[in-house]
């Protein structure tokens, strides 16, 4: 357990995707979600792979390390495969083993959705590959900035996010230096029935909530001292600007939802 | 020399059914001063610098701030003038990144983000930091992260920095790197400095030194008028330098010392010289 876990999630570097402006990964993301259930052709899947695999190669980052990334949903691809394999029957018979027919239908409907899946997941976890949580915090905060209107409390919502990303490696840190501490008094988190574990975890606990909340009640002192009031009246370091290279992603995403209708059978 | 904070018999206390944390207390810091606040834990110091920026208000008496009387209309003005370094490293470090923390106090005051871009390098030049701007807080030492909040609280340009116990939970190493930071600061810039400590050799340096006992305002001076209380300052709980201590002993053997040392090298000079002086 280390501070790697969370933050390992993005991978640095100076893609075009890497530079791209939040918002506008968000966006492309959330239309290429919805458009990715109105393909139906193969070429209209060919397209749509083209535009993922195109984007996640670009990101330079080690195909490996997207596979391996991607470890656990690879198990829930194939079984959604092999399930469609076994359950549609339309079509005609493609081969039969003993005794049981797999139809052709069910071949190309589980090969359609396992992609659709495969598509879904990679594109999505492009953003967080590529985008700092910070970055995600503040596309947020712009995005949902129209909501201040019926007193949504944005502002608010987006300092809260960017305090537990600053926060979660220093309790991670803590965490382990108190279960090393209760290890070394005999402790035991690993062994035994599940029951004991689950009281082991309590000293574990305890001591953990009330640093957190010592912690809270002297950071909220510090925000004061330093002048924090609210967002009434902020301005902002981190600065978010749509470039020219976020327009032409743009251009490019639009002639690919184009492509996608026209191809579509 | 002007005076930048006075504080006109102040008392307080958390809660009306608890006893009075700070009564009637008066002192006042100079422009420009470094002004060193020791006493024994729970003697009021914090207090004190909560009273300073309007953390805290008083029950009783006043205290004013560059003029200005701290009350809940004044209270915005009055943080920007007087900036605070508290004692954990970890829990005050607001932002995400170094850049992100040392902007948060401008941010919080609406500064034209060209101007926290230029702050935020000469703050953190300041307390040679400036290779440090991503990184994010749990890459840093403790002494690190102290002197980013120390850029953080300059980048705002207050008028007076108070530091409360800025390095009780730092190794010596790290002590040692704030008190240079800290020094060099009041060096190169105009600004009141107060530090508070329960540490006796870290006053060395200060222009004047404030003790407190108990709530009460105990003895005020230059750091050598303090040192000479010795025994007194023992018997309220405060540990003397072993400068001082060694002294102490040496006048209690017989030997003539006439000027409190300081340091190491004073205590060389009066030995020294002893010979000729008698
Ligand atoms: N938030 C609080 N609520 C109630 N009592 C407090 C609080 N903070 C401090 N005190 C009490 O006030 C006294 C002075 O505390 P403080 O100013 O923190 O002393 P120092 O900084 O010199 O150690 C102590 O007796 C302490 O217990
Ligand atoms: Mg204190």
């Amino acid at each position: 357990m280390s501070s790697s876990m969370i933050i390992g999630q993005y991978v640095p570097g100076n893609s075009v995707i890497h530079r791209l402006d939040p918002r506008t990964k968000i966006t492309i993301i959330f239309f290429f979600v919805l458009i990715v259930f109105f393909a139906n052709s193969v070429m209209s899947y060919g397209l749509l792979t083209l535009f993922a695999v195109g984007s996640a190669v670009s990101t330079k980052i080690p195909a490996n390390y997207l596979i391996k990334g991607l470890l656990p949903v690879w198990f829930l691809i194939v079984f959604t495969f092999i399930l469609h394999l076994f359950v549609t029957k339309e079509g005609e018979v493609l081969f039969s083993i003993f005794t049981f027919d797999f139809y052709t239908g069910g071949f190309i409907q589980g090969l359609a959705i396992s992609l659709r899946f495969f598509l879904l997941i990679l594109v999505t976890s492009l953003l967080t590959l590529t985008t700092t949580p910070i970055e995600i915090t503040d596309a947020i905060e712009s995005m949902l900035g129209p909501l201040k209107k019926i007193r949504f409390p944005v502002h608010e919502l987006a300092l809260m996010m960017s305090i537990s990303l600053r926060f979660i490696p220093t309790l991670m840190q803590e965490t382990e230096k108190i279960s090393k501490a209760q290890a070394s008094r005999g402790v035991d988190f690993r062994t035994g029935p599940v029951k004991d574990r689950i009281k082991a975890v309590v000293p574990l606990l305890v001591p953990l909530f009330v640093s957190a909340f010592k912690r809270a009640e002297e950071l909220a002192m510090a925000m004061e001292a330093r002048g924090y009031q609210g967002g009434e009246g902020r301005t902002k370091l981190r600065e978010l600007s749509i470039g020219r290279l976020d327009i032409y992603i743009y251009i490019l995403f639009v002639l690919v939802i184009i492509g996608l209708f026209m191809t579509r059978s | 020399m002007s005076q930048f904070i006075e504080f006109r018999d102040v008392s307080f206390r958390y809660r009306e059914d608890q006893p009075w944390v700070l009564e009637n207390v008066s002192f006042t810091v100079h422009t420009d001063e470094w002004l060193a606040i020791i006493g024994h834990n729970g003697s009021g110091k914090s207090t004190i610098a909560k009273l300073m920026n309007g953390l805290l208000l008083p029950q009783q008496g006043e205290i004013l701030v560059d003029g200005i009387v701290v009350n809940e209309e004044t209270i915005w003005d009055i943080r920007k003038k007087v900036g605070m370094v508290f004692q954990n490293p970890d829990n005050q470090f607001v932002g995400t990144t170094v850049r992100d923390d040392v902007a948060f106090g401008m941010e919080n005051h609406g500064l034209p983000r060209e101007l926290m871009l230029k702050r935020v390098q000469s703050s953190l030049a300041a307390v040679g930091m400036s290779n440090y701007q991503s990184h994010e807080p749990h890459r840093l030492s403790g002494g690190q992260k102290q002197r980013v909040a120390i850029a953080s609280v300059l980048a705002v340009a207050p008028e007076l920095i108070i530091l409360d116990e800025a390095t009780a939970m730092l190794d010596p190493k790290g002590r040692l790197e704030i008190m240079e930071t800290i020094r060099q600061v009041q060096e190169n810039q105009d600004l009141s400095l107060i530090t508070i400590t329960h540490d006796l050799r870290e006053v060395i340096k200060a222009d004047r030194v404030l003790v407190m006992n108990q709530g009460r305002r105990w003895l005020e001076g230059d750091p050598r008028e303090v040192f000479a209380e010795k025994d007194a300052l023992m018997n309220i709980g405060l540990d003397t330098p072993f400068v001082t201590k060694l002294a102490a002993e040496l006048s209690a053997a017989g030997l003539n010392i006439q000027r409190e040392p300081l340091n190491h090298q004073e205590l060389l000079e009066e030995l020294w010289t002893l010979h000729s002086k008698m």
